[in-house]
Order: C-alpha cells, then sequence, then structure tokens
C-alpha cells in the first residue's frame, strides 16, 4: 500500500471540494439570491466574510453554492464523457471492422476543430444554459476517450483471457462489461482526473461568455463575469469566484498528476 | 519529402469535408428558424414574406441540398451574409483576422521568452529551490482559467499600479500587451513544464554522459545538443497551441474588446447571427488543420528518424 501513500493528502482534498459540492446550500451561511440593496458592494468584514455583490448577496455564500452548479456538473460531464467516449471506443477496438472506420473517421473531424471554438459555437446553438454548455463540451471531448479506449482494448485483445472469454461462448457485450472496461480503466481514469481542471475552466468560461450558467445563477463563471465593470471598485466580487475556481483546479489537478505517478509510473 | 506532402494533403480533403459538413450539421441543431431571427431584428412582416424568403434562401430544401450549395459557396469564397450587418460574412472575418493573429504572435513570442529559459534552467538545476519555484509558478499557471488571469490583469497592472491602460485604444501599441500576457500565462506554463521534460530526458541519454565524459562543457552541451532536439517538441507544442490560442481569443479579445476574430464571434452568438458563427467555425478548424499540417511536414524535416522510419524520405 505504500505507494498509495503520497496520494492520500490530495484524495482527501479534492473529496472535501466534492462534499462541499454536494452539500453546499446546507453549508451556505446566508441565502445566496437574497437581495438587499441597502447592503451592496460592501467589503469584506465580519458580517459577510468576502463581501457582497450589486445586488447585497453574500458573496460568500454565493461561492460556497456556486460549487455545486459548478463542481458538480463538471464532474457529471466528465463521467458522461468518460463512459460514452470508452464504451464506443472499446467496443470499435473489439469489433473492428466498418463500425471501427465510421468512428475512428469522425473522431478525426472533431479532433480537428480547436476545442473551445467547437465549445462556443456549439453551446450557442444548443442552447439551454449550463446543460447545452455541458453538452457542447461532451460533444467535443469525447473523441480524446474513445481513441485512448480503443488504442488499449488494441493491445489486450489477443490476450489468452479474452480469447478464453470467447471460446467459452462470451457475447461482445458480455467481452466487453465483464473483461475489457475493467482491464483498460486504469490509464482512462487516470486520463479523467488530470482532465477535470480543464473542464472546470471551460464550462465556467462558457459560462463567464453568457453561454453556460444564467443569472441570477450564483456560478462561479457567471459571477466573475458579472463582477467584471466593478473591478476598480469591489475587486472581491470578483476575486472570491475566481480563487474558488483557482483552488479547485489546482486540487485536482495535483490529484490528477499524483495518481499518473501511482497508476502509470515511467 | 515531396511524397509525404501530397499524401498528407490528400489525407486532408475527407478532414475538410468533415469540418463543413459537421459544421453545417450544426448550425441546424438549434430551435431558431434563420428567416424568423432575421426578420424580427428588422422589424415584422408577414409569414408569406418569410415563407418567400425561405425559398430564395433554399431553406425549403433537403439538408444536403442546402449543404450543396453551402459547400459550393466555400469553395468560390462566398459564405453567405451575415443577418445583423448584412455583409458577406467571409469579409467580416477576414478583417478582424489580422488583429487575432497578431495578438496570438505576441503571446506565443511572449511565452517562448519566458519559457524557453524558465524550463531549461528548471531541469539543468533540477531537485534545487529555484527549480521548485519554478515548477509551483508553471502549476500555478496551468490552474487559473484566461478569464481569471486577465481579470487579475487589470486589477493589478491597470488599476492598481497603473502601468498598463485598463481598455487600449488600437493606436497605442500597449494594448496587445496585456491580452497577450494572459493567454501567455497559461500556455507559458505549460511550456515550462514540457520543456523541462524534454531536456531532462535529453540530458540522461547516453550521447549527453559521452560528451561529458569528452570534456565538453555544459554549454555547448545544452545549445548544440539538447536545445537542437528540445526543437522538435516545442513545434508540436506550438501547433497544438494555436486550437487552445483561438479558442481562449474569444474569451480574451471579448474581455480586453480586442478587435479580432474571437470578439467578432462571441458578438455573433449573443445576437444569433448564425451565418457568421458558422464561418467562423470553419474558418478556425481550417487554420488549426492547416498548422497542425504544416507541423507535421516541419517535423518530418527536422527529425530525421521520423522520416526514415516511414520509409518515404
Amino acid at each position: 500500500m505504500g505507494r498509495y501513500r503520497g496520494l492520500f493528502p490530495y484524495a482527501l482534498a479534492a473529496g472535501l471540494i466534492i462534499l462541499l459540492a454536494v452539500f453546499a446550500p446546507y453549508l451556505a451561511p446566508m441565502d445566496p439570491y437574497a437581495q438587499d440593496l441597502s447592503l451592496a458592494l460592501r467589503p469584506p468584514d465580519s458580517v459577510n466574510l468576502l463581501g457582497t455583490d450589486r445586488y447585497g448577496r453574500d458573496v460568500l455564500s454565493r461561492v460556497i453554492v456556486g460549487s455545486q452548479i459548478t463542481i458538480c456538473s463538471s464532474l457529471l460531464l466528465l463521467v458522461a464523457t468518460t463512459v460514452f467516449g470508452s464504451v464506443v471506443g472499446a467496443l470499435c477496438g473489439l469489433r473492428g471492422g466498418r463500425l471501427d472506420t465510421i468512428v475512428m473517421r469522425l473522431s478525426d473531424v472533431f479532433l480537428a476543430f480547436p476545442e473551445m471554438v467547437f465549445a462556443i459555437a456549439a453551446a450557442s446553438v444548443i442552447g439551454g444554459g449550463i446543460a447545452g454548455a455541458a453538452m457542447a463540451l461532451i460533444l467535443i471531448s469525447w473523441p480524446k476517450y474513445a481513441r485512448l479506449a480503443r488504442g488499449l482494448v488494441l493491445t489486450i485483445r489477443s490476450m489468452p483471457y479474452l480469447e478464453a472469454a470467447r471460446m467459452s461462448g462470451s457475447s461482445d457485450r458480455e467481452i466487453l462489461f465483464d473483461h475489457v472496461l475493467g482491464n483498460i480503466a486504469g490509464p482512462i481514469l487516470v486520463t479523467a482526473a488530470l482532465n477535470l481542471g480543464t473542464i472546470i475552466m471551460e464550462l465556467a468560461g462558457l459560462s463567464f461568455l453568457g453561454l453556460g450558467a444564467m443569472p441570477p445563477a450564483a456560478e462561479w463563471g457567471a459571477m466573475m463575469s458579472n463582477g467584471r465593470s466593478m473591478i476598480q471598485t469591489a475587486p472581491w466580487v470578483i476575486l472570491a469566484p475566481g480563487m474558488a475556481i483557482f483552488v479547485s483546479v489546482a486540487v485536482f489537478n495535483m490529484l490528477g498528476d499524483k495518481l499518473r505517478d501511482v497508476f502509470d509510473p515511467k | 519529402m515531396k511524397k509525404y506532402i501530397v499524401k498528407r494533403l490528400l489525407h486532408l480533403i475527407p478532414i475538410l469535408l468533415g469540418i463543413t459538413l459537421l459544421s453545417f450539421g450544426l448550425m441546424r441543431l438549434t430551435n431558431d428558424d434563420a428567416v424568423d431571427v432575421f426578420y424580427d431584428k428588422n422589424g415584422a412582416v408577414s409569414e408569406e414574406v418569410k415563407a418567400a424568403r425561405r425559398a430564395e434562401l433554399g431553406l425549403d430544401k433537403p439538408f444536403l441540398v442546402q449543404y450543396g450549395s453551402w459547400l459550393g459557396g466555400i469553395v468560390t469564397g462566398d459564405m453567405g451574409k451575415s443577418y445583423i450587418s448584412g455583409r458577406p460574412v467571409l469579409e467580416s472575418i477576414m478583417t478582424k483576422l489580422p488583429a487575432t493573429v497578431e495578438l496570438m504572435l505576441v503571446s506565443i513570442l511572449m511565452t517562448l521568452v519566458f519559457a524557453l529559459p524558465l524550463g531549461i534552467i528548471s531541469a539543468v538545476m533540477k531537485g534545487s529551490a529555484v527549480d521548485r519555484v519554478i515548477r509551483f509558478l508553471s502549476f500555478v499557471g496551468n490552474s487559473m482559467p484566461n478569464f481569471f488571469v486577465a481579470l487579475l490583469l487589470i486589477y493589478f497592472l491597470a488599476v492598481k499600479l497603473h502601468l498598463l491602460p485598463v481598455m487600449g485604444s488600437s493606436a497605442d501599441w500597449r494594448s496587445v500587451l496585456m491580452p497577450a500576457m494572459t493567454l501567455a500565462v497559461s500556455m507559458g506554463a505549460k511550456y515550462t513544464r514540457q520543456i523541462r521534460a524534454v531536456v531532462l530526458e535529453e540530458l540522461g541519454k547516453d550521447y549527453v554522459a559521452g560528451a561529458r565524459s569528452r570534456g565538453v562543457s555544459e554549454a555547448v552541451i545544452l545549445v548544440k545538443s539538447v536545445l537542437k532536439s528540445s526543437l522538435v517538441t516545442l513545434v508540436t507544442l506550438l501547433a497544438l497551441s494555436v486550437g487552445s490560442l483561438l479558442g481562449g481569443a474569444a474569451i480574451v479579445e471579448t474581455i480586453f474588446m480586442w478587435d479580432g476574430v474571437g470578439k467578432l464571434a462571441v458578438e455573433a452568438i449573443l445576437s444569433r447571427d448564425y451565418p457568421l458563427i458558422q464561418t467562423y467555425v470553419v474558418w478556425m478548424a481550417f487554420i488549426f488543420v492547416m498548422v497542425n499540417l504544416l507541423a507535421d511536414i516541419l517535423y518530418h524535416f527536422l527529425d530525421p528518424r521520423v522520416r526514415l522510419g516511414r520509409g518515404d524520405g
């Protein structure tokens, strides 16, 4: 178990962030949507620890509640992309033939687009707030996982245990779920963990542009976008959600790096 | 070499077709009717006028027919007109492209100026305090979204220290500095990390040990051998960066009011100007694909192992 020891602090920090995000509404000290214009743009003090925004809403409470939208959506989006991409890619690797050719050519096309350019355009066309933004990111990022899973399957395809499963009459579906996915999960999980930080930044970026969460939703990117014009007078409105994004991305990136060191030592 | 280039160009055809088909199909995902959007912006008209307009634009035809005529337009340089300004979209994009290219070049230059020396120092002094500081900084830069970097730069450099104008006019050469710096932060962070890794890998190779044992100085080894082989990695990195630069430009140009394609596209999105968005997506993908092709060819040229490995040098 020695090699896992270095992992613990990062896993703990990441776990705490996820717990915070899940239980955010119970943890926020004030109502993040309660407006009181007489309290607008108050600098941080003992009542509003991170100050108030232009509608007098408590910034700390909004940052805490915002973690739910940003972190939970990013996690869901990552899981959806990883599972979809890996299953498609693994199937291509197992079956080969026409399915493989079509999906791989399709993924060539997706990979030819600059990621954020495609995501911005797709999010604007799909619409529907944060769900639309998440859809746009899934659409552009599944091919990476499909490629990875396919490559991994190709390396284990001729392993004796798969031959044995095939000869004993297992169906493709059984082989995929019972034997293949478990054996290729390691590298895919490491890739996904390394990708989470980027996804948080991209999703917040789409919200920043007005293509994700809509006001009055407390979402970190949208909060920063709304606070832009007040950067000279009330910088805390931007700094608080900005630091929240930075800290979560940093923690997930560190965890990803550690996971790679443990599972994929070079 | 020539054979390789021709082969790569032929490979490009299905990719380019795919890009256009996907971009065209993407725009069909919207619930908005193009004609409705157009006329709602320009005053209400009767349904008959709208129907006539749809027929004129060919919107009543099947998907593939519409795609075919749109593709024909691309080949002849006609990519439709903006719903908002009424100007040809290709012309709008081409007039804004130089500003975006300028921004990208300045940010690439900044990246190289910082990341090359930092990456090399970090590798040469591996394990030292300097190495740890550089690695920490590159980690921080890598974990900050560009819009946060942009706002921090505005806050510290413009609001607090008054070093740079918040929103420079295009006549002021300094106005490119902050947006370029924003893009350079995350790019520089990645490059520093990669350059450190490549230099470390090269330094661990037998030829370096050989050179050292023959008494060749560390400086000569670094410049003559290690840097030369790191160049290959740098070319690949640069080509990949163009993709994130083009995406990042949309956010950064919007924040700094930099008059490039990215800002144009974000404005088009907010006003649901679909022909412009479509053309923007297609063109950015074209540029990205072309830059990567160029990088591959250069890579081929720089690294004899790749050339011989594929057996068509």
